[in-house]
């Protein structure tokens, strides 16, 4: 690390958990942030404020001005402007010890194995359930783990996944619900600072991932309700008849959903 | 057997808004039944045409998934908390 390291991260380098040389090893480290929205917004900040030396940001989309009440990686002056370019500024700008690479294009079946290799860790941070289940078995079948968020209105949860070891986002849901039977955050309101919440609770699960510190969010998930301040554990098993990574699984390749988003009337 | 009942927040039109709920019964099936017949409606966001819990739903007695218990059959307890979860997709849009 230069002096000008040592002096950025002097209030990590004073934790023992963390040090000189977890600090190195976030600064080699590579995290793969899937969605740069809500979610996605706090946890790439974090994570760029912490060193973590390689961020991917996949996301297809443009910034919307409705994305601006909880989206806090983008500005006013980026709406119309890709989020995976609009995020790469900032985080540039935040902290240059970070290479942000950019994928501008939806995570796909087809495409999702070559993007995610050589990532070290995923964050989900989508907004859909295709995407979610897609994303789960990425990180089964290719082994890295996958730090789950969702949000909705005023709750929010998160579990960690160390595939093959721990409970998979499968093993609690086993598909991904029809559309409709679960209103999407564009039909039902979230709380913005919701995505605030729950991304940093993600972000922090992934720096543990990464400097091996601590108690994960694996085999239990964590929900929030803002409106009553409750945190809850619910224990998550690992389901020996899981279609992905039970014992004999029926899943064994990547499939894309065919579901489309935020089309149905809310609850 | 009294028991609270965590509705989630998508669920809670049918409940008057309310988060919590107070219902009888000795097994989670009679706390469904409860639910049903004072917000009538809940059911079928819960369980399939065969009586099944949806997949995408899980219900837990306490911090347990009552499917490692005895499913719908799990033994209930006054004072136990019965609390629903549904997946939620949320986060980028």
């Amino acid at each position: 690390m230069t002096e000008e390291q040592i002096e950025r991260y002097s209030r990590h380098i004073l934790l023992p958990e963390v040090g000189g040389k977890g600090q190195i090893s976030l600064l080699s480290s590579r995290v793969l942030i899937i969605g740069a929205g809500g979610l996605g917004s706090p946890a790439a900040l974090y994570l760029a404020a912490a060193g973590v030396g390689t961020i991917g940001l996949v996301d297809m989309d443009v910034v919307d001005l409705s994305n601006l009440q909880r989206q806090i990686l983008h500005g006013t002056p980026d709406v119309d402007h890709p989020k995976v370019l609009s995020g790469k500024e900032k985080i540039e700008a935040l902290n240059p010890d970070v290479k942000v690479e950019t994928y501008p294009f939806a995570l796909t079946a087809a495409n999702a194995r070559d993007v995610v290799s050589g990532y070290d860790v995923i964050l989900d941070g989508t907004d859909n359930f295709p995407a979610k289940f897609l994303i789960n078995d990425l990180a089964v079948l290719s082994g890295k783990p996958l730090v789950h968020g969702g949000i909705l209105r005023f709750v929010g949860q998160v579990l960690t996944i160390r595939p093959g070891e721990s409970a998979c986002y499968r093993c609690l849901f086993r598909e991904p619900p029809p559309a409709g039977a679960v209103p999407s955050c564009s039909e039902a309101g979230v709380l913005g600072v919701i995505a605030g919440v729950i991304g940093t609770i993600q972000a922090t699960e992934v720096l543990k991932l990464l400097l091996g510190k601590g108690d994960l969010l694996t085999n239990r998930l964590l929900t929030y309700d803002a409106l009553t301040v409750a945190f809850r554990n619910v224990a998550v098993r690992k389901n020996p008849k899981c279609p992905v990574c039970g014992d004999h699984p029926v899943i064994t390749e990547l499939i894309d959903y065919e579901q489309t988003v935020c089309t149905t009337p809310g609850v | 057997m009294s028991v609270v009942v965590r509705i989630p927040t998508p669920l809670r039109k049918l409940t008057g808004n309310q988060g919590e709920v107070r219902e009888e019964g000795g097994t989670v099936r009679e706390i469904l039944d409860g639910l049903e017949s004072h917000y009538p409606g809940i059911r079928e966001r819960l369980t399939d045409e065969a009586g099944e819990l949806r997949r995408f739903i899980n219900i837990y007695l306490n911090e347990e998934d009552i499917r490692f218990a005895e499913g719908l059959d799990t033994k209930v307890k006054a004072g136990d908390e019965v609390s629903i979860i549904p997946a939620i997709a949320g986060g980028a849009r």
